[in-house]
């Protein structure tokens, strides 16, 4: 399985390699297909074969020879409760990315198409990498594709919005660099016998203590780089641009997958690795996630493009994936967890969506169409089905997520308010305000355009292409915890581990000289009597405590 | 029961294999769309076996029989979080089911003929069916979540039905109008499923009733209140009620279904199923009477200036849904839900009878357009009907029937319904906060005085007279010509709802009504029924107040009555408007501008909200954020422009520069 893994990592690379010696457009299309369908349905067995009560350790570990001369930075690849979903998710949108640029994509298609596959390669390795130095080198991986996908094959200011796309999360990136190596030393030397090591076991590990000082100041540079990459409001300018800029498959591309690698860096490194600090900022996320929910919904809803919307609609769930996160609960990670997934699919399918229609009518301009849904009646239901997922409609994907983070949120000890939960919650009817009034203005009412009446329905290639997402957009609402479960057992674990850990650090920094801003910031009275505790009783005996205040 | 109880999921899921069947089906194939006698049939047996299976279990069970869960599979589950797709069976769940998939199958079945001519049938017949899954998911749900599930499920269905011709702007407008403002009444039901879940850590019916206690009462009258909110917004109650009369906009049929019998009695359910939880708080239940009272009067107030018969019947749902709630909030749960289930009745009645109305007024003109006469006139507006009972007896008879059961006259169903709840409101009278409840029993009085006012006005504006359309329209003359009773399949729904119109309020007829003759009685079937799951206050008035009340309520319903008549018979609904618009004055005008409330909401938070983002987005975050972030690259291409200046590749300069800096290190060392 191990063996697979890689395969299943690099198989998408090799097909951009074969790309080189095909002259053929079409041949150059069937062969991506090929291979990312074959690279789907390789990473199967993974699934299949997981382990879903397995904690701590990844499951397929390959682990490499040290390759950075005397620092221990060393190929690793794997896979965990964490990483998993978003794996498949990876594996899962590649066939359908490739379909939906078939006819759209005329210019240098063999170029398109191999920096598609380089991009999942370097996707992929992103989830499954667990050297942070890996994860580095994966993500610069899809940084490059990126650039071109925009720079080459995008709207009229393709050029603006790439330099900005690539500049802006370099500048984060690089911040994270430096601090990245601070943290490879530091943990040299705590776990490592001197040897700078980024082995992800490692970094967190009980015996890894970071002062509170130095994991303010990481957690800050780390957290400014992932900001950036998500991203979180007000870091979120590129966005709007790079999106509408972008080509459908990058489009999608960067919804479905590119935006949750800042997500996902968050859940895998940035709250275990600086625990005290994450703990200490949950609120300030937390707040900065729900501004993303109101902010993002407020702006879209008066955009009069209609891909542009889309991108500020995107700000708005990812804002919600931010704000479980830092719930520091199962309930709000777990949905935090699936609401990527369901952002990946229903945004991805609207992106694909507004692709369609631009195909046909070169504009995406809302006050451009109008009456749609009598020319195109199978799009309008796979609209319709994407829009309802996206305002979170119960029974379809949106609404699991957004509610058990909601949930978790409004019970977390960490943020200790409902009113976070109350405030996001918000963005439940804003979502439905600007969803629908754009479903309306686009679909409904009469034909004004003489243009719009020449629209032909979607072909079969466009069908199937929207059906799987569909699928799972129905399955994931209806039986949620077939894919939940994934992470469920491995994501309980991660937050408690980490809360323990920085329990351990704060009561070894009680004796410590500390300057008073970082008193103000963290709580130091000694934990070490509590945290000898098994961490369930002195849960249960907090949940109590609270329960009888709120009493 | 728990051998009957794995039907339940039946009566759930064959509707919505109707829905799959006709949509999948319809979406697939155009022949399939012209097959319109097996799309409505396959509809109309989807809802119709759900109902045949309920029956069946409600001759199993009886009033004692205790309340039993089914559970499917784990819904959602994330740490402490766990929901069931689970249903239960117990008498509120199954009466409203009756409801439910009763009044549903008979207006499937009338929608076959009402829809015939439509080419979106298939379309119709397909979200029909998945309004009545939902539907029964929001009322045989065991938990809130589930719950939850059919109150959206059943506001996306009246969506798509309001907006079925979807190409008229103002329908589409109508029908999003309702999703949002059901919206912000779930924003406030979602909050108290989070403060429900933080104290019982379950959402299950069964564990939140049995906790209780666990709440304090200002917690009680917190989450009552914000489930209340969401009750306003789906029962279209104040502050959320404006999107019903709008909602009219869909086909009849859905309007008589969704609109007027089921979907906005769920609000009314939701809180009888939690009324233990209800009856903690009597501040709370202060509240939700004040709205129901309310709501009553000023609904019934905009209904009197109507001339669109199907608003005057919306405006008219919505003082009647004011009347459940005021009985929710004196205690009377099964008065409440006495007038949900024979409001059902009368109002399907009343919907369908104006689609009848609507169906020949449409013919009319689509009679005329072949005479090559392009005349236009609106088909639901009463000024241009009048005379119809010569033209469409059956409509006539049965809309008659129906608008006496609503007015209030014994023995027909309205009127014990009714009646029920002005007893129930003075009875409340005699408890904590006694003299509001006066008060608000003083309002439901003359609002049933109105009710039967403009329930006459409204039927002898359409069916008594003489045909006033060629008195309007020049070219429309000898038009009555094309006025024809609608088909078999439509007038037969009409009379079998009349026919329960009649006797449907005999499943609660007062006890004291038989007591007083024989000294104690057991006649009320349906507060039998309900005992075990609702929680209904203490009856404590004498007979002989009961009998004042009652002949109360039949004097004013008959006064009612007698001034339309008075008013109205004969041709004299524009005159007699005037009239009366003349005495009330500014009063009258109030009225037929609805209060202004949507102009208040639109301009108060709709406008305000949309130019507020346009300003964030044009000014805060292109100017702003965005402007920072260019900002901050300017001054680094600026200090890259400077740093380019010592970068002249020429060597004389670097050695100058070189030179300069050790010149300036020396001076450092030497003058440290």
């Amino acid at each position: 399985m191990e063996l697979l893994l890689n395969i299943v990592i690099y198989l998408p690379l090799l097909g951009a390699l074969l790309l080189l010696f095909i002259r053929q457009d079409d041949w150059v299309r069937w062969t991506s297909l090929l291979v990312t369908t074959a690279t789907f349905v390789l990473s199967i067995p993974l699934l299949l074969q997981f382990d879903i009560t397995s904690t701590g350790t990844a499951q397929y570990l390959t682990v490499g020879e040290p390759f950075l001369g005397d620092w221990d930075v060393k190929y690793m690849v794997g896979l965990d409760g964490l990483s998993m979903l978003l794996f498949m998710l990876t594996t899962f949108m590649a066939p359908i990315v490739v379909l939906s640029s078939w006819t759209s994509v005329r210019k240098h298609v063999a170029g398109f198409y191999s920096m598609l596959l380089i991009l999942q390669t370097g996707s992929l390795g992103v989830f499954a990498a667990l050297d942070l130095f890996m994860f580095y080198i994966f993500f610069e991986l899809t940084q490059i594709p990126m650039f071109f996908l925009i720079g080459i094959w995008g709207g009229e200011d393709r050029i603006y919005a790439t330099v900005k796309f690539f500049i802006y999360t370099l500048v984060g990136w690089l911040l994270m660099l430096v601090a990245l190596i601070y943290v490879g030393f530091a943990a040299g030397n705590m776990v490592n016998d001197g040897i700078f090591t980024t082995d992800w076991q490692l970094l967190t590990s009980p015996e890894f203590q970071l002062g509170l000082v130095e994991q303010t100041w990481l957690f800050l540079a780390f957290g400014f780089a992932f900001c950036i990459k998500v991203p979180i409001f007000p870091f979120h300018s590129w966005l709007p641009l790079a999106h509408t800029e972008a080509p459908t498959a990058g489009s999608v591309v960067l919804a479905a997958i590119a935006l949750k690698m800042g997500t996902y860096a968050v859940l895998r490194y940035l709250i275990p690795l600086f625990p005290n600090a994450a703990i200490a900022f949950a609120p300030m996320f937390a707040v900065l996630g729900v501004i993303g929910i109101i902010y993002g919904a407020l702006v879209a809803m008066v955009q009069k493009d209609v891909k542009k919307l889309v991108a500020y609609s995107s700000i708005s769930h990812l804002g919600f994936v931010v704000l479980g996160m830092f719930a520091f609960n199962t309930t709000g990670a777990q949905g935090a967890i699936i609401q990527m997934v369901n952002h990946g699919l229903s945004t991805g399918a609207l992106f694909i969506i507004v692709g369609m229609l631009y195909e046909r009518r070169h504009s995406r301009l809302i006050s451009d169409f109008g009456g749609v849904a009598k020319m195109m009646p199978v799009l309008t239901v796979m609209f319709m089905i994407a829009t309802l997922a996206s305002i979170g409609l119960p029974g379809l994907n949106g609404f699991v997520g957004e509610f058990l983070i909601l949930v978790g949120t409004f019970n977390s000890e960490v943020l200790g308010s409902p009113w976070y939960a109350v405030l996001a919650a918000l963005g439940v009817i804003l979502a439905a305000a600007y969803m629908l009034w754009m479903f309306q203005r686009v679909m409904f009412g009469p034909v004004t355009h003489e243009e719009n009446k020449k629209l032909t329905d979607i072909n079969a290639r466009e069908i199937g292409l929207l059906v799987p997402i569909m699928i799972f957009i129905v399955w994931i609402g209806i039986r949620p915890t077939d894919f939940t479960r994934y992470s469920e057992a491995q994501v309980t674990w991660m937050l408690e581990d980490t809360q323990t850990r920085a329990e351990t650090i704060a009561g070894n920094a009680a004796g410590e000289q500390l300057p008073s801003w970082a008193l103000k910031l963290y709580d130091v009275t000694p934990h070490m009597a509590a945290s000898m505790e098994p961490v369930n009783e002195t849960k249960a005996t907090t949940t109590a405590k609270s329960k009888e205040e709120s009493l | 029961m728990d051998a009957y109880v794995h039907l339940v999921p039946w009566i759930v899921l064959i509707p919505l294999a109707g829905f799959l069947f006709n949509g999948l089906l319809g979406l697939a194939s155009g022949a399939f769309r012209e097959q319109k006698n097996l799309i409505g049939g396959v509809a109309t047996l989807a809802v119709f076996i759900p109902f045949l299976l309920a029956l069946w279990l409600f001759f199993m069970m009886s009033g004692d029989s205790e309340a039993v869960t089914v559970s499917l599979f784990t819904w959602i589950e994330a740490g402490d979080f766990t929901t069931d797709i689970g249903y239960r069976l117990d008498q509120l769940s199954l009466l409203m089911t009756l409801v439910v998939t009763g009044v549903g199958a008979l207006i499937h079945l009338y929608a076959i003929g009402y829809m015939s001519g439509d080419e979106g049938f298939w379309k119709f017949f397909a979200f029909m069916n998945l309004f009545i899954f939902a539907m029964l998911n929001l009322v045989l749900a065991d938990n809130m979540l589930l719950l939850f599930l059919g109150w959206e499920g059943v506001g996306l269905c009246s969506y798509l039905l309001i907006g079925f011709w979807y190409s008229d702007m103002a329908k589409s407008d109508a029908a999003k109008k309702a999703f949002l403002y059901n919206r912000v009444g779930d924003f406030a039901f979602l909050i108290a499923m989070f403060l429900i879940f933080q104290t019982v850590g379950s959402l299950r019916f069964e564990d939140i009733l049995a906790g209780t206690a666990l709440f304090t009462t200002d917690q009680v009258f917190l989450i009552g209140a914000l489930i209340l909110i969401g009750a306003t917004g789906k029962s279209a109650q104040i502050p959320l009620f404006v999107w019903l009369p709008d909602a009219m906009a869909g086909p009849t049929p859905v309007s008589a279904l969704i609109h007027a019998a089921t979907m906005v009695t769920s609000g009314i359910y939701v809180i009888s199923r939690l009324s233990p939880f209800f009856m903690q708080s009597p501040e709370l239940m202060l509240l939700v009477a004040v709205i129901g009272a309310f709501t009553a009067i000023i609904a019934a107030t905009i209904a009197l200036t109507k001339y669109d018969i199907k608003a005057v019947l919306a405006y008219s749902t919505v003082s009647q849904l004011g009347f459940m709630f005021l009985a929710l909030g004196s205690g009377a749960y099964v008065a409440a839900m006495f007038h949900v289930v024979t409001h059902a009745f009368f109002k399907a009645c009343l919907f369908l009878g104006s689609g009848s109305v609507i169906h020949a007024m449409h013919h009319v003109e689509h009679k005329l357009h072949d005479e090559g006469k392009h005349v236009h006139f609106d088909p639901q507006d009463m000024r241009n009907m009048g005379g119809l009972r010569k033209y469409l007896p059956d409509t006539y008879k049965t809309f008659l029937i129906a608008t006496i059961a609503i007015a209030g006259i014994p023995p027909l169903a309205g009127f014990f319904s009714k009646d029920e709840i002005l007893v129930m409101t003075f009875n409340a009278g005699m408890g904590t906060y006694g003299a509001v409840y006066i008060g608000l029993w003083a309002i439901a009085l003359i609002t049933a005085f109105m009710t039967a006012f403009y329930m006459f006005r409204l039927t002898l504006g359409t069916f008594h007279g003489e045909f006033r359309l060629p008195q309007k329209v020049a070219e429309a003359k000898g038009a009555e010509k094309h006025l024809h009773e609608s088909p078999f399949t439509m007038t037969s729904v009409l009379w079998v709802l009349a026919g329960l119109s009649i006797v449907g309020g005999f499943i609660g007829i007062p006890n004291f009504v038989v007591a007083t003759f024989t000294g104690t009685a057991d006649v009320n079937l349906l507060s039998n029924w309900l005992d075990k799951t609702t929680m209904d206050a203490e009856l404590t008035l004498s007979k002989l107040v009961e009998w004042f009340l009652l002949f109360g309520s039949v004097l004013v319903a008959a006064f009612g009555i007698i001034f339309a008549y008075r008013l109205y018979e004969g041709d004299q609904l524009e005159a007699s408007d005037a009239r009366i618009s003349e005495r009330l004055g500014a009063l009258y005008q109030v009225w037929t501008e609805k209060y202004r409330i949507d102009e208040i909401y639109e301009g108060g938070i709709v406008r305000p909200t949309v130019r507020f983002s346009d300003r964030i987005l044009s000014v805060f975050d292109m100017k702003g954020i965005d402007g920072f972030v260019n900002l901050v690259a300017a001054i680094v291409r600026f200090a890259g422009g400077v740093a380019r200046y010592f970068q002249t590749g020429l060597i004389q300069s670097y050695a100058y520069g070189i030179v300069l800096g050790v010149i300036l290190v020396i001076f450092m060392l030497l003058f440290r």
